[in-house]
C-alpha cells in the first residue's frame, strides 16, 4: 500500500476541475495509454489574462489524478507568467509530498501545463521536445526531458530518474545512457547510482549458434521493440527466424500504417543488426 | 465499515479450527519433537500426524512430505536441490509466467551462467507444449512449471507435461502453491517430482511451507545442520505451525468437492455480472481451464490502482496487475507475457474467493463496482470515441 498523504486523497477521491472546455485557449496532453498514465489539460483566460477557467482529465493511478487536480487548483486565477513558474517539486509539496516513486505524476502535471501554454502561445500541439534524442525508448523520455528533472530535482542516481521521469523503468538497457547524462550534469556519487534492475543488454555477441540467435532476437524484440510499437497502438509478431532471415507480422496500427515498411527496415531491422547479428534481414510475413 | 475479502491467492483467513488446534503448541505444549523425554518426544507423533494430513490431500505417502517455511523456501530448495545434485546438467526449462519465487531465481541462476528457457503463453494464457519438446535436451536438469496461475488461475496440464519430462530424463518440479486446496492433486496419477505448497493459502498461517519430493528424486538439501525432516531440511520443527497446516489440508480434503462448488458459483456470478455491467471489460485467460476461485478481469482506459483505491475505502479487498500498484512501471508480467495489450494490462483487478466467501459478499462488489468504473472514466480523457485522440508519437 502507498503511504499517501491526506491530501493526496482528498484530490483523488475528490478531484477538482474534471472535465473539458469548449474551445479552450490552451490545450496540453501528455502521457499515452501504454504508458499506464495520461494527462489532459485546457485552461481559458479571462480579460486580464488570468486563468479563469482549467480542467483536466486523468489516466491513472491515484497520485496521478491527485497530481492533476492539485495543479489545476494552483493554476487557477494566476497569469501564465505565474503559471509558468510551478514546477513538479511545487505540485508535490502542495500535495504535502508523494511517494519517491511517484514523483513522476509531479512531472507529468508539469509538462501538460507547459504543453498547454505553449499551445496557447503559438497554437501548436506540442507533445514532446522532438529536437531532442529519445533515451529510454521502453517509455519515449528524450534526453532533455531526463536533464532537465535531474537539474530541477538535484537527482543523483538511475533509480531517482526512473522515480521521476520512468526513463530506465522498462528494459532497462538505457540505465547507462542515464548515467552518463547524471555524469555529465555533474551529479553527486553517480557510482552509487550503479544499483541497476536488470544488467544492459550486452552488445552484438561475437559468433553466434542459430538457437541463440533465436533467443537473441525474441529477447531484443521484446524488451525493446514491441514496447515502442505498443505505444502507438501497434504490435508486432515474430512468425520465424530462417538464418539470418527474421520474419514479423505487424500487429494493430501498425498493419495500416503507411510507414511500416520504413520502420521495418530503418529501425526493427537496424535494431536487431546493433543487438544480435549484423547480416540480418527483416521481412514481413505475407498471410 | 464492512470487509469484504477477495484476495485469497495473496493469503487466506487462518480457519478457527486451525487456529484451535495450534493453541496448546504455543502453550503448554512447547517442547522439541527431537527430544528424548516424553514432554518434548511426544509431539513427534503430532508433527507425523500432520504429515500424513498433507500426504492425504496431494494422495501422497507421508515420507514423501518435507515441512519448509513458506513457498518460496520450498521453490527454492527443489530447484537449488535438483541442480546441485545433477552437477553436470545446466539447462532449465520454466515458464514466463511464473510466481517471482521460480522466475526471479532462474533469473539470477541464468546470471551464474545456467541456460533458461522460459516458455510462452498464449493469449488465454496457455502452453505450447510442442515448445516444451522443442526445448528438452539431454543437458535439461529441472523444468519447473505452475500447477496454476496466480494472477489469472490459469492451469496447465502438468499430466502431460510430466510425461513428457520423464521421458526426456529431467526433473519436474511444479509451483502448487495456488492449486493446493483447490484443485485435485493426485500424485498417485501425475508423476511430478517436485511440488511446493504454502501453508497460508489454504487457511493455515503465514511462514509454514511443504516440499513434496517424490520417492527416489535425488536432491541435495539446502538447509544442512540437524537431522530433522529425515536429513533433507534441518531447523527445529515448527511445531505449531505444522500441526496448524495439517489440520487445515484435512479441513480442504474433507469439504473438497462441496466448497469448490460454492467457490465457483460465487466467482462465476461475481465475473458474469461485472463483464455485463462494465462496459469495456475483458477476461483474462483461459475461461474454463481455470481455478474455480480466481477471476482477472481488465477494465479499458482505467487505471488498476485507481479502482483498489476506490474499492478499498468501500472495505473490497481486491489486487491488481497494474503498474502502480507494484511499485514497478511496466504491467504485470504475466498479462504481459499473454499479449493483454498495455491499455488493458493497466486496467486488470483480480477477485480471488474464498470457502468464507458469501451471496452478500459478491452483491456489494456487483453493486458498487459499475459506479467506480464509471467515475473514472469520466476522469479519463480515453474511452468510446476519445480512444486515439491522445496517441501517435514515432520511436
Amino acid at each position: 500500500m502507498w503511504d499517501y498523504s491526506d491530501k493526496v486523497k482528498d484530490h483523488f477521491f475528490n478531484p477538482r476541475n474534471v472535465g473539458t472546455i469548449e474551445d479552450p485557449d490552451g490545450l496540453g496532453e501528455v502521457g499515452s495509454l501504454a504508458c499506464g498514465d495520461a494527462l489532459q489539460l485546457m485552461f481559458k483566460l479571462d480579460k486580464q489574462g488570468r486563468i479563469a477557467d482549467v480542467k483536466f482529465q486523468t489516466f491513472g493511478c491515484g497520485s496521478a489524478i491527485a497530481a492533476s487536480s492539485a495543479l489545476t487548483e494552483m493554476i487557477k486565477g494566476k497569469t501564465i507568467e505565474q503559471a509558468q513558474k510551478v514546477t513538479n517539486q511545487d505540485i508535490a509539496d502542495y500535495l504535502d509530498g508523494l511517494p519517491e516513486q511517484k514523483m513522476h505524476c509531479s512531472v507529468m502535471g508539469r509538462e501538460a501545463l507547459e504543453a498547454a501554454i505553449e499551445n496557447y502561445r503559438t497554437g501548436k500541439h506540442v507533445r514532446r521536445d522532438a529536437e531532442s534524442k529519445i533515451i529510454c525508448t521502453c517509455f519515449g523520455v528524450t534526453e532533455g526531458e531526463i536533464a532537465r528533472v535531474i537539474r530541477e530535482n538535484g537527482l543523483s542516481s538511475v533509480e531517482q530518474v526512473t522515480n521521476y521521469c520512468k526513463a530506465g523503468g522498462g528494459c532497462g538497457g538505457c540505465h547507462s545512457d542515464i548515467e552518463a547524462i547524471l555524469q555529465r550534469l555533474g551529479a553527486k556519487e553517480p557510482a552509487k547510482a550503479a544499483a541497476q534492475k536488470r544488467p544492459a543488454l550486452g552488445r552484438r555477441p561475437r559468433s553466434l549458434t542459430n538457437i541463440k540467435r533465436m533467443q537473441l532476437v525474441q529477447e531484443i524484440i521484446d524488451s525493446q521493440i514491441r514496447p515502442a510499437l505498443q505505444r502507438d497502438g501497434g504490435d508486432i509478431e515474430l512468425i520465424d527466424i530462417d538464418g539470418a532471415r527474421v520474419l514479423v507480422a505487424l500487429r494493430g496500427m501498425c498493419s495500416q500504417c503507411p510507414a511500416a515498411g520504413v520502420t521495418l527496415e530503418q529501425w526493427v531491422q537496424a535494431k536487431l543488426r546493433e543487438f544480435v547479428d549484423e547480416n540480418i534481414s527483416v521481412e514481413e510475413a505475407r498471410e | 465499515m464492512r470487509t469484504v475479502y477477495l484476495d485469497n491467492n495473496a493469503t487466506t483467513a487462518v480457519a478457527p479450527e486451525v487456529f484451535e488446534a495450534m493453541g496448546p503448541y504455543f502453550g503448554p505444549e512447547y517442547g522439541n519433537p527431537s527430544s528424548i523425554h516424553t514432554f518434548g518426544g511426544k509431539l513427534a507423533a503430532r508433527v507425523e500426524q500432520a504429515r500424513e494430513q498433507v500426504a492425504t490431500l496431494i494422495n501422497a505417502d507421508p515420507s514423501e512430505i518435507i515441512f519448509t517455511s513458506c513457498g518460496t523456501e520450498s521453490d527454492s530448495a527443489a530447484i537449488h536441490g535438483t541442480l546441485e545434485s545433477s552437477p553436470a546438467k545446466r539447462h532449465i526449462i520454466t515458464t514466463r509466467v511464473e510466481h517471482p519465487a521460480v522466475r526471479g531465481l532462474c533469473q539470477h541462476l541464468a546470471e551464474q551462467g545456467y541456460r533458461v528457457t522460459e516458455l510462452s503463453v498464449d493469449r488465454q494464457g496457455l502452453l505450447d507444449l510442442d515448445e516444451l519438446t522443442d526445448a528438452l535436451t539431454p543437458e535439461t536438469a529441472l523444468v519447473s512449471i505452475m500447477w496454476a496461475n496466480n494472477e489469472t488461475g490459469v492451469l496447465f496440464p502438468i499430466d502431460r507435461i510430466a510425461q513428457m519430462v520423464k521421458s526426456a530424463g529431467a526433473v519436474l518440479h511444479t509451483d502448487a502453491v495456488q492449486a493446493a486446496g483447490k484443485e485435485p492433486l493426485d500424485m498417485s496419477k501425475v508423476p511430478v517430482d517436485l511440488l511446493s505448497i504454502s501453508g497460508h493459502k489454504l487457511h493455515a498461517p503465514k511462514g509454514i511451507g511443504v516440499l513434496y519430493v517424490r520417492r527416489g528424486t535425488r536432491l541435495t538439501p539446502l538447509l544442512i545442520g540437524g537431522h530433522q525432516e529425515r536429513g533433507r531440511r534441518a531447523g527445529t520443527e515448527n511445531v505449531p505451525y505444522i500441526i496448524g497446516l495439517g489440520k487445515a489440508c484435512e479441513l480442504a480434503h474433507q469439504d473438497f468437492d462441496s466448497e469448490r462448488a460454492h467457490i465457483r458459483r460465487l466467482r462465476d456470478k461475481l465475473e458474469d455480472a461485472l463483464l455485463s455491467k462494465c462496459p469495456g471489460s475483458v477476461l483474462n485467460g483461459h475461461k474454463t481451464q481455470r481455478l474455480v476461485n480466481t477471476s482477472s478481469i481488465s477494465i479499458e482506459y482505467i487505471e488498476g490502482e485507481a479502482i483498489l483505491l476506490l474499492l478499498d475505502r468501500l472495505g473490497i479487498c481486491a489486487s491488481s496487475g497494474s503498474a502502480c500498484t507494484s511499485g514497478s512501471l511496466e504491467p504485470s508480467h504475466v498479462l504481459r507475457a499473454m499479449g493483454v495489450p498495455f491499455t488493458m494490462a493497466h486496467g486488470s483487478i483480480r477477485f480471488s474467493l474464498s470457502r468464507y466467501n458469501t451471496d452478500e459478499d459478491v452483491d456489494y462488489v456487483i453493486e458498487h463496482m459499475p459506479g467506480i468504473i464509471q467515475r473514472l472514466r469520466d476522469i479519463s480523457p480515453f474511452g468510446r470515441n476519445k480512444a486515439e485522440k491522445v496517441s501517435a508519437k514515432k520511436p
